[in-house]
């Protein structure tokens, strides 16, 4: 048996559904017997009736609601069908869900998933990637999950979470990515993963990327040198530790991230490096993101505007000859 | 090449200053009671209860804003004036379990639905005692597990938290509680408003909207705000029930927000009330409304509800003019108790702060 990344997902829900009644799932086609854009929801509104509820196309009232729902002790999944449109939310979501706790002492425990990422031919308002944006305000965690085991337990811990949580589920490995089977338990949250251990040059990345990352660690390892990645697991909070440590075995650091170029999670991961480990560096760290362009509809600009394996493993090259 | 349309006669600002009044034949889709003869002895059970309301909420609101003029608070200082007889019947009928999600001009219904007014002056001071801590201030304040929602400034964000609020308790099968919410004319404009307003009648939850038109978006007159006859003529669009009130008239604000919150508590369609008065201040305390032409206060829904509700009580000789000065000395000493307390109490310092915007602490991100 195999489960692919957006079969994991399902199945998070639907145990979170089973186990906690507090759980509702909230979006637009999530209901029904459509099972949402993407199906993540197949057959959850039949097995748990009342509990998996279509929306108007109304992103903002959507999480509004969540939040409403929330502060009177229920544990809403609020489902964007894209990432892209919940830039319509953000006002509820960095405003409301993210400044309650700060100013009332009442946390708002909802999760808001985001189908992020580039799939070809999906262009400018169905392909992006919006971790770097929630990660900048205060008050949410921000989780990026790159295997199917996370996809999993980690949306399990963010319903569980009693803050609000932004959980970046990748278009791209919904159907790529496939494990044998789903783990029972995951690794906490807030600490990255060793995702390839090496010792002349350190990878930090997350979603997407990091399974591009370690395509191009494969490659450069035919060359004899050997890459660390690292996956972030969530851009916020940010693993500095586990970077810092890896960066001190390596000397080279080279952060990926599928998000705009401008600020944003591989800049976060570079200035704590440089600031807390300059020391620790042979070489000027590097970055590779998308490109500062929206994000373009043919195939053959999208594949040159998202970072890939190659552009990696061109980028680790370079910083491993300096 | 004409851009907008403009006019000298300032009539155009009064779009609903004509027709005021709840019984506009299109708005029958649930009529309230008739009422009653001018001379017909009053009145609302709660007439009385609701002036005392409205005569704290004006008075402390001039305390403060005296303190403001002193420099003795910081920010800004945003006063209900004029609006006080539609806030205290958006207040004074909720009960136990119901939720409130107030907005800017609402001291009036905030007291009457249970806000200790030295929560009020704490938060204007910013001290550590009160519910927001200093944290945030003025009007940005709430208790939701006492089921007062925290309003932000970003207009009709409440609608639908309140929306989802009501839909847990109907989860969880509580029974007979509601929602009421507050809005401006200027605030039924946003995007965020328009979706909360449907999706509420999408999920039928025994939901009061009291829109109260104060004829101003901070300087922007209706003209510029909306171009339907009025705003009550929304309530069909979305699936409302919809009401029109001369919101300087307390009695008719008892009775149509009365009648509105009851019919929601009987599990009738979301209710809107429109409300028409004007903002007797400026949008801040920093604003002198210098824009606000001289004319339009003469129109009826200019009247100051405090005044022609004492001169009612007055007139009718609800009680004696003793009592009034009783009245009026208890919510003085109220106001100036509140100060007094919160005045002593201590302000956040930012080297103890722990600065920390979530809840789960290993989860902080650390940051410098």
């Amino acid at each position: 048996m195999s489960v692919t990344y957006l079969e994991a997902i399902r199945e998070a829900q639907a145990k979170l559904l089973r186990d906690d009644k507090r759980v509702f799932i909230y979006g637009q086609d999530v209901g029904g017997t459509f099972g949402g854009a993407f199906k993540a929801t197949k057959g959850l509104a039949k097995e748990f009736p009342g509990r998996v509820l279509n929306t108007p196309i109304s992103e903002d009232a959507m999480v509004g609601t969540a939040i409403g729902a929330a502060l009177e002790g229920m544990r809403p999944i609020v489902e964007m069908q894209f990432a892209d449109f919940s830039s319509i939310a953000l006002n509820q979501i960095l405003n409301n869900a993210g400044t309650h706790y700060w100013r009332t002492n009442i946390s708002v425990p909802i999760t808001i998933r985001l189908p992020s990422g580039g799939t070809k031919g999906s262009g400018p308002f169905h392909s992006q990637s919006m971790e770097s944006l929630y990660a900048h305000y205060p008050g949410l965690i921000v989780m990026t999950p790159a295997t199917v085991e996370d996809a999993y337990t980690m949306l399990i811990d963010a319903v569980a979470i009693d803050d609000p949580v932004v959980y970046c589920e990748h278009k791209y490995l919904y159907y790529h990515l496939k494990a044998d089977s789903l783990p029972s338990e995951g690794m906490p949250i807030g600490q990255a993963r060793m995702a390839r251990v090496g010792r002349d040059l350190t990878i930090v990345s997350y979603s997407a990327m990091l399974q591009e990352s370690l395509i191009a660690a494969e490659e450069i390892a035919k060359e004899g040198l050997e890459i660390e990645v690292i996956d972030l697991r969530t851009v916020k909070p940010l693993d500095t530790a586990t970077v810092l440590a890896s960066v001190a075995r390596t000397g080279r650091l080279l952060a990926v991230g599928e998000s705009f170029p401008w600020g944003g999670a591989t800049a976060e991961v570079i200035a704590r490096v440089t600031t807390d480990g300059f020391h620790l560096l042979d070489a000027a760290p590097a970055r590779i993101n998308a490109k500062d362009t929206p994000i373009p509809y043919h195939p053959n600009l999208w594949s040159t505007h998202r970072p890939n394996s190659k552009v990696i493993a061109a980028k680790a090259r370079q910083l491993l000859r300096e | 090449m004409v851009l907008f349309h403009t006019t000298e006669n300032t009539k155009i600002f009064l779009r609903t200053s004509a027709d005021v009044g709840y019984n506009r034949s299109m708005l029958q889709t649930a009529r309230p009671k008739k009422k009653k003869a001018p001379t017909e002895a009053p009145v609302h059970e709660k007439y009385l209860e609701a002036f005392r309301w409205m005569l704290l909420a004006r008075l402390f609101e001039e305390k403060l804003a005296s303190m403001y003029r002193g420099g003795r608070i910081t920010g800004g200082v945003y006063v209900g004036k004029g609006q006080e007889a539609v806030s205290v019947a958006c207040g004074i009928f909720l009960q136990k379990g119901d939720i409130f999600a107030p907005l800017i001009r609402d001291q009036a219904g905030r007291s009457a639905f249970g806000e200790p007014l030295v929560d009020v002056a704490r938060t204007y001071l910013g001290t550590r005692t009160g519910p927001m801590r200093g944290r945030d201030g003025n009007i940005h304040r709430g208790k939701p597990r006492e089921g007062q929602l925290a309003m932000i400034s970003h207009l009709g964000a409440m609608v639908s938290v309140l929306v989802g609020s009501l839909m847990a308790k109907r989860g969880r099968g509580e029974k007979n509680f509601i929602g009421l919410t507050t809005i401006g004319e200027g605030g039924m404009q946003t995007g965020a408003s328009h979706e909360g307003l449907n999706i509420a009648a999408v999920e039928h939850v025994p939901l009061v909207v009291v829109a109260t038109n104060n004829h101003y978006a901070y300087s922007t007159p209706n003209d510029r705000e909306f171009g339907c006859a009025s705003l009550v003529d929304r309530a069909r669009g979305y699936g409302f029930e919809g009401y029109e009130l001369d919101g300087t008239d307390l009695e008719q604000c008892l009775d149509v927000i009365g009648t509105a919150v009851k019919r929601a508590r009987a599990g009738r369609r979301p209710q809107l009330v429109v409300a028409s008065i004007l903002r007797l201040a400026g949008h801040g305390e920093h604003d002198d409304f210098s824009y606000v032409p001289k004319e339009i206060y003469g129109e009826p829904f200019a009247c100051d509800c405090v005044r022609r509700t004492e001169e009612f009580i007055k007139e009718h000789q609800l009680v004696d003019s003793a009592t009034l000065k009783l009245w009026r000395e208890d919510a003085a000493r109220q106001v100036d108790e509140a100060f007094a307390t919160a005045q002593k109490e201590p302000v956040p310092n930012g080297e103890e702060e722990d600065w920390c915007a979530i809840s789960t602490r290993d989860l902080v991100d650390k940051v410098e």
